[in-house]
């Protein structure tokens, strides 16, 4: 029993979900989406500055959430960073992916960036808290396609 | 103490000792399951209760032996079939002790009764300006459908807050009535917090100041006799789910000469008297109301399921749940940077918690695995929460099965998930 949870919430989750990168808005953003899970409540923001419509040049996010909600978030603005939206969209597939297991998985080689994000697979053992993991990914890619609300059920 | 109190006291324990609890848990047959390889400590009945055996298959001995449409065939199969549609129609009246059966109307569920109310004796006699009171330790279904209505005939929504500790305060609730306040609606029983209303001191205020009144009793009929003309309620609303019953039919209790002078809610075949190409009338009571092949089965189970409980007696599952109520509160109090949400003093057997700034849905992981089920999270009451400046809570409430050692499971659970978040 402790082991699955173990595999869940691994230390990198705790750690995020107690202590945010990122966590704060994004005065010149050049677009933010708003993400709800209308089951639990959880909210939250993201911002991105996009430079030139093609590089994440500063990402962040504000909201509440559980800890998987929140640690996916942090990491999340951490991995994108200075990528470009391609790159970006690639990740999304990746983890949209390795979390649902919908989807194609993405073809792109996304590298060290791809370990780092494996500690996310954890939930695909709880598919009730599939969504908590999901959310702040959803907002992002709603936020580099202009859109302004994204939930979970997405 | 006084008289009456020690007789409360030993009457308790006359009655906690005569509660075979065991018994009753053998009735229900998912209890014996195990979850994640614990046995399953099922603390969610506000959400929605399980099913005895008895309920269970009086479902199926519905579409084993009497099965047909109601009100319709001249068969002996379809008056068979609604001998028992109706039977449960009086035994819900016997149930809450109202005056009539055609008084009870059989809908999908609590949602439903609130929102035929407010779409037929809302829309018929509120006019703009007028006021409504609700509550802000509302569920949502006692909410929506009152802003839906506010909007469309221009009216004004009131809410009576809270105090700290979860009491409906009847003191706002005087100073907001007045002449214009044409409809009441409130909880009879939180189901985020616990509070037990005081629903008669409630309608006669609200009748003092010549308006209706409604009570959501969906949390009040599992925890406690319920008795709708001592309450002098207008309407009273309840779902089978939540009382041992199945899903998909829920109770609207309401005064004979209101529900004559409501218009219908739906429109179709059993409720109507006749029909012509150019107009139609409408059938009496209950039927004017229930509008196309109704929830036979599901009824005839939520009759099963009011037998089952009347059987074992709503105050002896009310003492017994109380006592749960105490223990639990007593044990979850002691565990560290845990804060109940809602310690009104009168309440029924249900608790909200917070654990630190660990998430709900955290919470509700751990002890998952550890076999406990809770709710988690905003409880369809969002602005109760935002009273108590909460995105959501831990929610464990108790049923007719539970003991005190599945309140130990939960305790020992909540300790684990603290320990694992370094709370």
């Amino acid at each position: 029993m402790m082991d699955e949870l173990r595999e869940l919430y691994q230390e990198v989750i705790l750690d995020h979900g107690k202590n945010p990168r990122n966590f704060r808005d994004v005065e010149d953003a050049t677009s933010h989406a708003h993400g709800s899970n209308p089951l639990c409540g959880d909210q939250l923001v993201v911002y991105l500055k996009l430079n030139l419509g093609e590089v994440i040049e500063d990402v962040s996010f504000v909201g509440k959430g559980c800890a998987i909600s929140v640690a996916s978030a942090s990491m999340m603005t951490e991995l994108v960073r200075g990528k470009t939206v391609d790159e970006a969209n690639d990740i999304f597939d990746h983890v949209h992916h390795m979390c649902t297991g919908e989807g194609e998985p993405s073809t792109a080689n996304l590298g060290p960036d791809a370990d780092r994000l494996g500690v996310l697979s954890g939930v695909r053992e709880f598919p009730v808290r599939v969504k908590c993991a999901t959310l702040a990914w959803h907002t992002l890619k709603a936020a580099i396609e202009g859109g302004e609300d994204a939930t979970s059920e997405a | 103490m006084s008289d009456s109190a020690v007789n409360q006291a030993a009457n308790q324990a006359e009655l906690q000792e005569t509660y075979d609890v065991e018994r009753y848990r053998r009735d229900f047959p998912i209890l014996s399951q195990t979850m994640n390889g614990e046995p399953l400590v099922f603390l969610d009945s506000a959400a929605s209760a399980q099913k005895p055996r008895q309920v269970i298959d009086a479902v199926s001995a519905v579409y084993e032996t009497e099965y047909a449409n109601v009100h319709r065939g001249a068969y002996e199969l379809s008056a068979r079939a609604t001998d028992a549609y109706e039977g449960a129609r009086a035994k819900v009246r016997d149930f809450l002790n109202a005056a009539h059966d055609r008084e009870i109307i059989f809908t999908k569920n609590a949602t439903e009764s609130i929102n035929l109310v407010a779409n037929t004796y809302g829309r018929r006699f509120l006019q703009p300006g007028d006021e409504i009171i609700i509550s802000e330790m509302e569920h949502h279904s006692n909410i929506v459908p009152w802003q839906m209505l506010r909007d469309e005939k221009g009216l004004v929504l009131k809410a009576v807050p809270v105090s700290d500790d979860g009491e409906f305060m009847l003191s706002e609730f005087k100073n907001m009535l007045s002449s214009k306040t044409k409809l009441v609606a409130i909880t009879h029983t939180s189901n985020a917090l616990g509070t037990v209303t005081p629903a008669a001191e409630i309608a006669k205020l609200a009748h003092s100041a010549g308006a209706k009144v409604l009570f959501d009793g969906s949390q009040a009929v599992v925890h406690m006799p319920v008795d709708v003309q001592a309450l002098d309620a207008d309407f009273y609303v309840f779902t089978g789910h939540k009382l041992y019953g199945p899903s998909g039919v829920g109770v609207l209790y309401g005064k004979e000469e209101l529900l004559n002078a409501m218009p219908p809610f739906m429109g179709g075949g059993e409720m109507i008297a006749e029909v012509t190409l150019e107009k139609s009338t409408w059938a009496a009571l209950p039927n004017k109301f229930e509008a196309g092949t109704p929830m036979i089965a599901q009824a005839v189970g939520l009759g099963v399921a009011v037998d089952y409980v009347t059987a074992i007696g709503m105050g002896r599952i009310a003492a017994h749940e109380q006592d749960l109520l105490n223990y639990a509160t007593q044990r979850l109090s002691s565990v560290e940077g845990l804060q109940i949400i809602g310690t009104a003093p009168v309440k029924a057997a249900v608790i909200s918690f917070t654990l630190g700034d660990i998430h709900p849905h955290d919470i509700s992981t751990i002890i998952d695995r550890a076999g406990v089920a809770c709710r988690a999270g905003h409880h369809c009451a969002q602005p109760v929460m935002d009273r108590f400046g909460v995105m959501g809570t831990t929610r464990a409430s108790f049923g007719l099965y539970n003991t005190r050692s599945e309140v130990d499971a939960l305790v020992d659970a909540i300790e684990r998930a603290r320990e694992f978040f370094g709370g």
